[in-house]
């Protein structure tokens, strides 16, 4: 005989997110040593970028020209430059143009990859395919060579590399939001959204750019350390920051003839600094991509 | 460990020579790491298959049946292991085995065969070669080994195992890909054969087939077998006993037969309760539901894992743990109460007066010549052709049609996802809906609304489940402010949730919440039909009854006509009013569910229901389909079942002309050349009522 | 399959098509005057309009282009600006030498990229994977300049076992080059490794997580067996586009390299060319790099299908 009984209390345990107890992205992040190295250095780097001028010891423009070419020593860590200037300085000073070009470079590139990438891949159609051959005809010659070309055209301010190297990035990061986005195609929330009678700017502001974030977010990561790439690349060819402004790339470029007569130090700190500021950039992007796997 | 030891079994049936039980598991324990803390899939399991016996391991998700396979094997993923207990093969400890011991194991003794036959082979070697490899490793030369990999596929009944050795994977069809997997596990000739899940992927009628195979080599090499499934028809059919897992555990054991029949543990006799059987309908033996949700893996638990879900829980269950009890030799339970379980209070009524469909003429909708033509590299698919189908208002008309029948892009069709070909005409009250549902008014767009079967595809996993629910609303109904939020109140009440829910978002929430909370969303808008497609596939079968029932009860308080499409014949028996059966694209038969059912039918639909398995037993006619669905960009002249049925005319006419959809009883519209009595006549021969 | 690779190859001719249209008309973005240019800023104007209209630079805009275009495609170059002779011999000879350091540099970093990638993944989330991983991305992001910098210095200038300039002299021999071409292949390397370990790493990481290197291993083979047999194959198949695409990057290498390291290739021509305003030589040079660029991907594509039993054979029954 079977009848019915009172239902169990209704205070049953419904499946809860299975992360009581587990951590949110934030922590999750600040737990590994890569991302923290590397935060460290971008912050100590930032700092510079604010503060450098208060933090330098010598003045990065001022020329001493009875103590050119100077070893390191004591007074000059770093040494000096052909033009008797304290290297050092320099270095720390040189910082904040590379660091401020690149970084809105890649906010601007990522605006508008975000946008194209989102219309290739949710549109599609013929924009798409004719959209996506100029992009495969871009991409066919080095980002630095297309870079380099528009900038000696039209002057190198921080201003136009600013914008050049943005647009230079759009291509790039349109195709990766671009893939983010066919695979939220297959899905069927999208389906519904036009049963719903939704509009393809709502669909593609609303319903796929959320889900795109984390592909986005890192690209931008990524995108910032080949920034400084292209940024520091144009300086050594001579079209990034104009002189005297103290910039590492330019700086090199300026004295690397020095290295057949043994002089090292001029090039090689500033070319440390380079490396170390990409590398820190590189750990926080990987420790975000570990992240965001788990 | 407060458990008695699980008997010795009697074993397989009289009659076959009995030695030391192949495998023995015994208070087999294993523990996963996930994200730096232990969690128990399987808490002291144990039991034995014995020598050409078959056992079924019966479960749900997070049931940990996976993981016996994995810890059979030795393969856990780097973060398992098995924390305690002991596993014999064949006499031999499975832990301490070292690495070439290990191998020499996987080589000769156990085999495996898993759920995606496909996926399961190289892409990049060819299939010939792969099956080969086993021979090899046994150490036959490269000639020699081929030769016997040919002979072994054309044991599994591979028509032309040379054609098939010489192709690599992705141009097997599913069926064929999983025989030649199975080819691979027998070649080595193992004690052991693991199958898990081998057949959900595949088709009712393939499955068959496939079902069938493996019964008939068990028999030839004398293998024990191990079966893990969730679908219990299936372990039903196959297997001589039978272990139910629930949340790691072993909750109960025994004869298949004796298990299924007489259940004496609340889970299994609530989960027998959620499988719709014969003579069950919506409002008539209701489905049963089993109340509350699976536990969360790797929660701890103290006390009988099943007690916060059981009617006849009492506090000794909540305090410890019931060891196992003997209920026959054969059969053990571990229920303090188990001899009481089988009276398990139902948490459902069994009757419910629904109301019935309005007997007018009147259809809601009509689909009229609906063609669908997909181009592609070899030739266009023809998914659908020339279809005509009435949905009349208030009925729920089940879609039932294996791969390649079309009852997909129908759906779409019939929603506006899918424009059709010229000539076709979609129709909703006797107004022509535009193809495209760009061009359909909001009134229009209102109407016709769908459930969709994956959950985690449907909805956006980014917004809450109020703005989920709210956007119909919003958008569709019009409504805003107090109204909304009220009518958000209501909705989610509808669908047995709460309003705590609605701050979630849809990866916090299990599978069957997420599918009450599409649910919601499609009945928001207040539609008058309701495309359901596969609404309860993707979910476990205890949620699956409560999701059933919960979309009889909607459709009777809102009124709405149900469009439900699904391969499991069961669960449309359940529900539908009619049926309309497809095949390739093409409708088969239509007509009212029982007199579909009960035949005389046509013979695809026959096929169909020999093919599903049913807990209540084998039906006596078995008919079983030879070869593989064909193509749709290929499809077979005349009657486009012709290839494959087992009653094709002599006369050739099913070659050369496709039979017309004609009435053959009042409602009843089938589309073949065999006149209804004859069909009677050959049907009844041996026709289970 | 023969339609796919001629679909293929008419798409990368318009791709080359629309690449030439963008080098032409940013060519004529760059400001200044040619004749100007050439003949210095206090030659008379009506000399330097003489010179514009014997260069042709005054005709219309895409009657210059049709006239290049055809040009180019007889094989005719143009006349460089800067050394009032014939492109051709210049790229030529330019091209040659990059070549030698591509070359060079691919040698090195394909096996490289491809073992670390591997290893990567067989110990991966351990040490030995995450060093490879970070490393392999820090290298590629560091710009080759600054890794050229730090190469000089310590092997040419500290430690002196190294040639700072690349070019050896006319004549020398093979062992000379090569020593001197050391040094250069070094950045290029660098910034390779990065992409093609992650490529690697990823595609190994997937077979090997895959059902069929389950089966595999539940066979009962050696797992060194299953390695080799079962999992490079499909996972070295992508990784075989990512070499391709990795010209484009190379190339831009050679620009930075070449010019840090003094060697006459063509990247540096292009940078001279740019910083001339040596229209012919620059379309030119940039337009064989993007030529370089497409044989390249068209011929990782090709290999890619046919390597591919999935794409070789299509789908059947």
């Amino acid at each position: 005989m079977t009848n019915i009984a009172a239902p169990p209390a209704a205070g049953v345990a419904v499946a809860r997110a299975e992360r009581s107890g587990d951590l949110t992205p934030w922590r999750l992040l600040l737990r590994r040593p890569t991302f923290l190295a590397g935060a460290a250095i971008l912050l100590f780097w930032v700092a510079c970028a604010a503060f450098g001028r208060s933090i330098a010891p010598h003045d990065p423009l001022a020329q001493q020209l009875l103590a050119t070419n100077s070893a390191p020593s004591g007074a000059h860590w770093f040494g000096t430059d052909q033009l008797g200037r304290d290297a050092f300085s320099r270095v720390i000073v040189g910082v904040r143009d590379i660091l401020l070009i690149s970084s809105l470079a890649t906010v601007l590139g990522t605006v508008l990859g975000t946008a194209l990438g989102l219309i290739m891949g949710y549109l599609g159609g013929v924009a798409d395919i004719l959209v996506g051959r100029i992009v495969e005809a871009v991409l066919a010659l080095p980002l630095v060579i297309v870079a380099f070309l528009f900038v000696v055209a039209l002057g190198p301010s921080p201003l136009v590399i600013t914008i050049v190297v943005g647009f230079v990035f759009t291509p790039l990061i349109a195709r990766t939001v671009r893939s983010a986005v066919l695979v939220e195609s297959q899905l069927d929330y999208l389906s519904s959204a036009r049963l719903l009678g939704e509009k393809s700017p709502y669909i593609m502001a609303v319903e796929i750019l959320p889900n795109v974030v984390p592909t986005i977010l890192v690209e931008f990561t990524v995108r910032l350390g080949y920034a400084i790439f292209t940024v520091a690349t144009l300086s050594f060819l001579g079209f990034g920051v104009q002189p005297p402004t103290p910039d590492w790339g330019s700086d090199i470029a300026h004295n690397y003839v020095t290295l057949g007569a043994g002089y090292w130090w001029m090039t090689l700190f500033p070319a440390l600094a380079i490396a170390s500021l990409v590398i820190a950039i590189n750990l926080v992007t990987d420790s975000i991509e570990q992240v965001l796997a788990s | 460990m407060t458990t008695t030891d699980a008997p010795i079994g009697p074993g397989p049936p009289a009659g076959r020579g009995e030695a030391g039980p192949t495998v023995q598991v015994e208070h087999m324990d294993v523990t996963y790491r996930v994200r730096g803390r232990d969690r128990l899939a399987l808490r002291d399991v144990s039991f034995r298959i014995g020598s050409r016996e078959s056992y079924g391991l019966v479960g749900e998700s997070g049931s940990g049946k996976s993981t016996v396979a994995l810890a059979l094997t030795r393969y856990l993923p780097r973060n398992g292991r098995v924390s305690a207990g002991a596993i014999t093969i064949n006499g031999q400890d499975l832990l301490s085995l070292g690495a070439g011991a290990l191998r020499e194991l996987r080589a000769r003794t156990v085999s495996m065969v898993y759920q995606e036959p496909g996926r399961a082979l190289n892409p990049s070697i060819r299939v010939g070669h792969q099956v080969a490899e086993v021979y090899e490793i046994a150490g036959a030369g490269r000639h020699e080994s081929l030769e016997r990999a040919e002979a072994i596929l054309r044991k599994v009944q591979i028509a032309d195992p040379a054609q098939v050795m010489d192709r690599y994977p992705h141009q097997l069809s599913g069926g064929m890909a999983q025989r030649a997997v199975i080819a691979m596990a027998l070649a080595a000739e193992p004690s052991l054969l693991i199958l898990d899940e081998p057949t959900t992927a595949l088709d009712a009628t393939v499955e068959a087939e496939v079902l069938d195979l493996v019964t008939a080599l068990r028999e030839e090499f004398d293998t024990s077998v191990l079966f893990i499934s969730h679908n219990l028809a299936v372990i039903a059919k196959m297997c001589d006993r039978v272990g139910v897992l629930y949340a790691g555990e072993l909750i109960e054991e025994g004869p298949a037969r004796e298990v299924f029949d007489q259940p004496r543990h609340p889970y299994t006799v609530g989960l027998l309760r959620c499988i719709p059987r014969r003579g069950q309908r919506k409002d008539h033996g209701r489905l049963d539901t089993i109340p509350g949700f699976l536990p969360p893996a790797g929660h701890s638990i103290t006390g009988c894992v099943f007690a916060p879900r059981c009617s006849i829980v009492q506090d000794r269950c909540r305090e410890a743990a019931p060891p196992s009890f003997q209920i026959n030799p054969a059969h053990t339970s571990r229920c303090y109460r188990h001899e009481i379980a089988p009276d398990l209070p139902r948490s459902t009524p069994v009757d419910l007066s629904l109301p019935t469909p309005e007997e007018t003429a009147e259809p809601i909708a009509r689909l009229v010549s609906v063609s669908k033509t997909f181009p592609a590299r070899g030739g266009a698919i023809h998914a659908l052709a020339g279809v005509n189908l009435d949905l009349m208002r208030g009925e729920t008309l089940g879609l039932v049609g294996e791969s390649g029948s079309g009852k997909t892009t129908l759906a779409r069709v019939l929603l506006g996802l899918t424009p059709p070909d010229q000539g076709a005409s979609v129709e909703l009250d006797d107004q022509p809906l535009p193809a495209d549902l760009r061009r359909r008014s909001r009134d229009q767009l209102k109407s016709i609304q769908i459930v969709f079967q994956n959950p985690d595809s449907a909805l956006n996993r980014r917004h809450t489940v109020r703005r989920l629910i709210s956007r119909p609303l919003s958008r569709l109904a019009g409504l805003s402010g107090q109204r909304l939020r009220e009518r958000v109140a209501d909705l989610i009440r509808s669908v047995r949730m709460e309003e705590r829910h609605l701050s979630l978002r849809p990866n916090q929430l299990s599978g069957g919440l997420k599918q009450r909370v599409a649910i919601a969303r499609a009945f928001g808008s207040g539609p008058r039909l309701v495309v359901c497609d596969e609404p309860t596939s993707a979910l476990d079968v205890s949620v699956q009854a409560a999701i059933l029932n919960l979309l009889a009860d909607l459709q009777a308080k809102e009124k709405v006509t149900y469009l439900f499409i699904s391969h499991d014949l069961g669960v449309v028996r359940y529900l539908a009013d009619r049926i309309a059966v497809l095949y390739l694209g093409r409708v088969m038969e239509v007509g009212p569910a029982e007199t579909v059912f009960a035949g005389p039918h046509h013979p695809y639909t026959e096929a169909l229901l020999s093919a599903v398995p049913s807990i209540d037993g084998q039906r006596p006619t078995r008919i079983r389909l030879k070869g593989e669905i064909p193509s749709a960009a290929n499809p077979p002249s005349g009657c486009v079942f012709h290839t494959r049925c087992p009653r094709k005319l002599t006369s050739g006419v099913c070659e050369s002309t496709e039979p017309p959809l004609a009435e053959v009883a009042p409602g009843h519209l089938m589309s073949c050349h065999i006149p209804i009595d004859q069909l009677r006549t050959l049907q009844s021969n041996g026709q289970a009522p | 399959m023969a339609t796919y690779f001629l679909k293929r190859l008419a798409l990368a001719l318009v791709t080359l098509w629309i690449l030439s249209l963008i080098v032409f008309f940013a060519g004529q973005v760059l400001p200044g005057d040619p004749g100007r240019a050439i003949l210095g800023n206090l030659a008379a104007q009506s000399s330097v309009r003489a010179l514009d209209h014997q260069l042709g630079v005054d005709r219309p805009l895409l009657t210059q282009y049709w006239s290049w275009l055809s040009g180019l495609v007889r094989g005719d170059f143009g006349q460089s600006y800067q050394f009032r002779a014939p492109v051709r011999p210049f790229l030529g000879a330019a091209l040659v030498n990059s070549l030698k350091l591509a070359a060079l540099a691919f040698i090195v970093v394909v096996p490289l990229g491809i073992f670390g990638g591997v290893v990567a993944a067989l110990t991966v989330g351990r040490g030995t994977d995450r060093i490879i991983s970070v490393t392999g991305l820090s290298a590629a992001t560091v710009p080759e300049f600054v890794s050229g910098i730090v190469v000089i210095v310590i092997f040419g200038v500290w430690l002196k076992v190294l040639p700072v300039s690349a070019s050896a002299g006319t004549g020398a021999s093979v062992a000379s080059q090569l020593d001197h071409l050391i040094l250069p292949v070094i950045p290029l390397v660098f910034v390779l490794f990065g992409y093609i370990a992650r490529m690697a790493r990823a595609g190994t990481i997937e077979a090997l997580d895959s059902d069929y290197a389950r089966t595999a291993t539940l066979k009962g083979l050696k797992r060194s067996v299953v390695i080799r047999r079962h999992v490079l194959r499909n996972a070295l198949l992508p990784t075989i586009t990512v070499i391709a695409t990795q010209t484009g990057y190379l190339i831009g290498g050679l620009v930075v390299v070449e010019t840090l390291f003094n060697y006459q290739g063509i990247g540096n021509l292009i940078y001279k060319a740019a910083l001339a305003k040596d229209f012919p030589m620059l379309e030119a040079g940039v337009l064989i790099i993007g030529v370089v660029y497409l044989v390249a991907t068209l011929m990782a594509d090709v290999l890619y299908t046919v390597l591919n039993p999935r794409l070789r054979l299509g789908i059947s029954g």
